[in-house]
């Protein structure tokens, strides 16, 4: 029996509607155990179904999920297709949520690979599918060796040659168990070895995930207390530069309302529905609302008046932004300044006023000095490209993290070293290299064996 | 009417066991074989076992083959070895008495009414539209066959090697064949040399032990034979000992190193990277200041000292130098010079997985033959061409292991999807599924199989049935007996080091997952009247204790059967099918894989390449 897969199955475009579709013995399972609304499983096929998607209590967009049950499917497999509004980073937040619970990510053209397989695509078309799948996967390869070259796959190699380095240890010892002469390996041995390559390794996933903010955008809010001029901030950005405005209505979270590049750096405006549609001078958005924003944004922009003292809501919202990316506006920069620099202890400080425009120009040369590093480090140090790479690296992560367990556990090192293996394997996968006699080789060349 | 149903040409490891099966298996056979006093000969190191090795030995004995029960009979010493690790890696070796060996394995042929042995040297074979029809001796002499196995070992144009020294001669000084290669070369096979070697012996009177650290055996008994009782006394197993060169044997090498056949550039084989010589040692292995080297005593009927790790294809005065200058070693004789052997092999990409090959119907080849070093391997090999042989006599399928299922199933399957350019050894590393492959389990694997091809007799699938309907009978009751909270309870618990029940209950089988738990510690809460053996409690204790692993094991390997089962067809025509790397095209072509799970471990075969085959087989509506 196939395994389950999922894939985002539209193009990743601004604001547009983003299908998730799935596919598998589990596809309604898996969907149904993060979704809040009928209960899936019992659902007619071929049905649409209105609910939201949750992750534990919390929602993450509101959907529309349409069931179909095998065989009468694309792939003759049960397939669930998850209708996401709520833009790319929610999209990609369902996604993660689907693979989390049991499906896998499909390899580029695996839908049409299987429906072909199941018989489900007319058999005349045979050569011209095999032609799709060959091209496919030819050209996934060559891009995805093409994205990994120079540092990046480097990085990766490295990091294998040093879990082959000790695995060759730990297998010598099994297959000569007799030669005193080589360093007979223990689970004290290996535990700071596997620290260190879990180090390495979140610190290419950080930087991949970072990478992938890049390539997608930067979640931007903008908070701050009512009438301290948020909108006309928004509006000045977003006007002054070529703005994507995109208003879809209806969703709970994360709306994109806005992008704007600023030399090349993508900020994506979210959740700016209450700042824009609020013309009847009265603002909903409190404090706790704000602070949920927060929590979701990788860029705070706090909008604060520069003629009044820090309220005590302003005090709680800076004291909630120290771990994030923020930057302070000081508006109304022409009146007298009234605000005590030293409560505010933020280094990323500038000063606007809505008639000027040179306040604005400031704030995007101080976004431009915050994220211009990321765009470096993320397109020349270990950045992996794709999500497949991302959680691949993330796999053999996890699986680390189990032999770290097992050595607290005194689990034997031949078991644990399975499991190195299988994490090695996952590495091998990013960058095209699997298994061959990689590992006996090492033995040979790495040690002084023989009868 | 043919003369033998069967013929196996080359009485050693691989030869005793393929004509065992044979005749066991009730057809009439013929065993040719150079000098019948080198049956079952071990030509290199005194022992059998070893890593991965011994755990081929145990599934020859699942099998119903003899080696196992051989060695149990000739043993000189027994260590588990890998005690200190996981239930996965632990494998047993023996030393083996290298008189006796041969002469209980003589024994055992002589006594089995369906097998003829001749001695004789075979030259070439009856070959009728490329089916073998027989063999070709010396002399001339025909003798048919319906099928012929050859287990030739290293009897192929074998070359001896000391220095710039080189003849024509097998091991032993006996004669090799001059031209059945050739005629296997004309036949269409391609023909590799290979290269391995043996260190030098010394007298055991001349060594001053003294100088030496002794390696005695285990003190708890074993057995290769799941069917057989310790034969020998702990107290009475004979020791090895261990010493190491130093700078002066590495000065001599170096000095001389131009003088060796494998540096002096006599050599045209290639010799094994995992058994190098010592001079290959110190060449590669500068820094290493010293290599240890093993005093393996050869028979307790003669003088003969081992020296494993000081293999050498050096001229013999320089061999003299050598020895001498190892401690203990100062004064000691040399009885038999080291040596580097060379002989012919065919590519084993030419054989299928039942170890016919593709070329010649009817043909097997099993051993050295097929490019594989060791007794080991070589014996796994004989005894499954000797029952795919019978079992083609039978008009039935041939048993081919899979990769999960035995040590001898990775080995072939390596053979004959990977070939190899150099002698082949079994490691652990080379099996993927290495925690289903254990010392312990290897009749619960394969006894069955060794039971319908006829090799193992009711009696002893009486007595595994048994054993099997222990295990689960053990197991249920430890998932059924539960214990609660009580204060005597906990009381003892904590006397045993482990922590107390909290609430609620726990079954007998979880505690046992504790690693401080073993059975024994449970043995109060079951009945008095409830009594298991070693092997069962041995069974349910890794099985319980390892289960999260073995079920990861497991998972993967259904992953693998399930591409094992979708089988490419015989008559494939891999030109037909658009799409596909030149590379792969070319390698399938030549491998013809059974299966895609064959297809995709094959090297320049890419997962694009296994999606169209099997896009191709589909539409051909093939599977």
């Amino acid at each position: 029996m196939n395994d389950t897969i999922a894939a985002i199955s539209t193009a990743l475009g601004v604001g547009a509607i983003s299908i998730i579709r799935i596919s598998g013995e589990n596809s309604i399972k898996i969907v149904n155990s993060i979704f809040k609304g009928k209960n899936l499983e019992k659902v007619d096929t071929h049905t649409i179904n209105y609910g939201y998607i949750i992750d534990k209590e919390e929602i993450i967009d509101e959907v529309l999920i349409s069931v179909m049950k095998s065989p009468k499917t694309f792939t003759t497999e049960d397939i669930v297709e998850i209708n996401c509004h709520g833009g790319i980073a929610t999209t990609q937040k369902v996604l993660e949520l689907v693979l989390r619970n049991g499906a896998r990510l499909a390899e580029p053209g695996e839908f049409t690979k299987r429906a072909f397989l199941n018989g489900r695509i007319d058999l005349v078309n045979a050569e011209a599918v095999m032609d799709l799948i060959n091209v496919k996967s030819d050209k996934a390869r060559k891009v995805a060796i093409k994205s990994l070259e120079g540092t990046t796959s480097n990085v990766i190699r490295n990091l294998r040659q040093t879990i082959l380095e000790l695995l060759a240890s730990i297998e010598v010892n099994i297959d000569y168990p007799e030669e005193t002469d080589t360093i007979v390996m223990t689970n004290d041995i290996i535990r700071p070895k596997i620290s260190s390559i879990r180090k390495e390794l979140s610190k290419i996933i950080d930087a991949s995930e970072n990478g992938r903010i890049i390539t997608t955008g930067i979640k931007t809010v903008i908070v701050g207390r009512p009438n301290v001029g948020k909108s006309s901030i928004l509006n000045k950005l977003l006007n002054e530069e070529k703005a994507i405005v995109t208003d879809i209505e209806g969703t709970t979270r994360d709306i994109v309302e806005g992008e704007v590049a600023i030399d090349g750096i993508l900020l994506k405006f979210i959740d700016t529905a209450g700042i824009r549609k609020t013309n009847d001078k009265v603002e909903k958005i409190g404090v706790e609302k704000s602070i949920k924003m927060i929590d979701d944004a990788d860029l705070v922009i706090l909008v604060l008046n520069n003629n009044e003292k820090l309220t005590d809501d302003d005090k709680t919202i800076l004291d909630y932004t120290k771990n994030k990316k923020t930057i302070v506006v000081l508006n109304k920069s022409d009146l007298e300044k009234k605000v005590n620099l030293n409560e505010v202890q933020c280094d990323n400080i500038v000063y606007t006023n809505t008639i000027d425009i040179n306040g604005i120009d400031s704030l995007k040369e101080k976004i431009k000095e915050l994220f211009k590093n990321d765009l470096i480090e993320s397109s020349d140090y270990t950045y992996l490209s794709n999500a497949r790479q991302i959680s691949l690296a993330k796999e053999a992560d996890k699986i680390l993290r189990d032999v770290e367990l097992g050595i607290n556990n005194n689990i034997e090192i031949d078991m644990l070293e399975l499991d190195i293996k299988i994490a090695w394997e996952k590495l091998g996968e990013i960058i095209g290299e699997t298994y061959s006699e990689e590992l006996i080789d090492q033995l040979f060349s790495q040690f002084c064996l023989g009868k | 009417m043919n003369d033998y149903e069967i013929i196996v040409v080359g009485g050693g490891h691989a030869g005793c066991e393929a004509c065992l099966a044979s005749a066991r298996k009730k057809h009439k056979t013929l065993l040719i074989t150079g000098n019948k006093k080198n049956i079952a000969d071990m030509p290199c190191n005194p022992s059998i076992g070893g890593p991965a090795k011994g755990i081929i030995v145990r599934e020859i004995d699942a099998l119903g083959g003899e080696m196992a029960n051989n060695i149990d009979h000739s043993c000189l010493q027994v260590k588990m070895l890998n005690t200190k690790k996981g239930p996965a890696v632990r494998a047993l070796r023996a030393q083996g008495d290298k008189i006796t060996y041969p002469k209980e394995m003589l024994k055992t042929l002589e006594k089995e009414p369906n097998l003829t042995i001749k001695e004789g040297i075979v030259e070439d074979l009856i070959i009728e539209k490329n089916v073998v029809k027989g063999i070709i001796l010396e002399d001339k002499t025909k003798i048919t066959a319906n099928i012929v196995i050859l287990t030739t070992g290293t009897y192929l144009k074998s070359v001896i090697l000391r220095g710039s020294n080189k003849k024509s001669s097998g091991p032993h000084g006996e004669k090799p064949s001059k031209f059945l290669s050739d005629n296997l070369k004309k036949l269409g096979f391609t023909i590799q040399r290979l290269k391995t070697g043996t260190p030098p012996r010394i007298a055991k009177s001349t060594i001053d032990f003294k100088k030496t650290s002794v390696e005695n055996g285990d003190l708890k008994k074993y057995t290769f034979s799941y069917d057989n009782t310790p034969l020998y006394e702990i107290e009475n197993q004979v020791p090895c000992h261990l010493v190491y060169s130093n700078e002066k044997t590495h000065q001599i090498i170096m000095e001389n190193l131009s003088k060796s056949s494998m540096y002096g550039g006599y050599v045209e084989g290639i010799g094994p990277r995992y058994c190098p010589s010592i001079e290959d040692k110190i060449v590669r292995f500068k820094d290493k200041e010293r290599h240890q080297l093993f005093l393996e005593p050869e028979s307790i009927y003669y003088d003969d000292i081992y020296i494993q790790g000081f293999s050498t294809s050096m001229p013999e005065d320089i061999q003299e130098q050598m020895v001498h200058s190892l401690e203990g070693l100062e004064n000691a004789k040399i009885l038999k010079y080291a040596y580097a052997i060379e002989y012919d092999a065919i590519d084993p990409l030419q054989i299928k997985q039942s170890l016919e090959t593709k070329i010649i119907e009817n043909l097997y080849t099993a051993g050295q033959i097929n490019g594989t070093s060791g007794y080991e391997e070589a014996a796994g090999q004989g005894l499954i061409a000797g029952i795919n042989a019978a079992l083609k006599l039978e008009g039935k399928d041939p048993l081919i292991l899979k990769r999960n299922e035995a040590y001898i199933g990775v080995l072939i399957d390596d053979l004959v999807t990977k070939g190899t350019k150099e002698p082949y050894r079994m490691l652990t590393s080379r099996a993927e599924y290495r925690l289903l492959l254990r010392h312990d389990n290897a009749d619960i694997r394969l006894r069955d199989y060794g039971y319908q091809v006829g090799l193992i007799n009711n009696e002893k699938y009486e007595k595994f049935i048994n054993k099997k309907n222990n295990i689960a009978k053990l197991n249920e009751i430890l998932k059924n007996t539960k214990l609660t909270p009580k204060r005597e309870i906990n009381d003892y618990l904590e006397s045993i080091n482990t922590p107390r029940i909290s609430d609620g209950s726990i079954t007998l089988y979880d505690l046992l997952k504790r690693p401080e738990i073993n059975l024994k510690h449970l043995k109060k809460f079951l009945d008095t009247n409830i009594n298991f053996d070693d092997e069962v409690v041995e069974q349910v204790e890794i099985n319980t204790k390892y289960e999260g692993y073995i079920l990861k094991a497991k998972k993967e390997a259904e992953k693998m059967i399930n591409l094992e089962n979708i089988k490419i067809p015989k008559d494939i025509e891999y030109d037909k099918i658009h799409n596909l790397a030149s590379e792969a095209l070319q390698k399938l072509k030549e491998i013809k894989p059974t299966s895609i799970a064959q297809a995709s471990r094959i090297s320049g075969v890419n997962p694009a390449d296994i999606s169209i085959l099997m896009v191709y087989l589909k539409k051909e509506n093939r599977i």
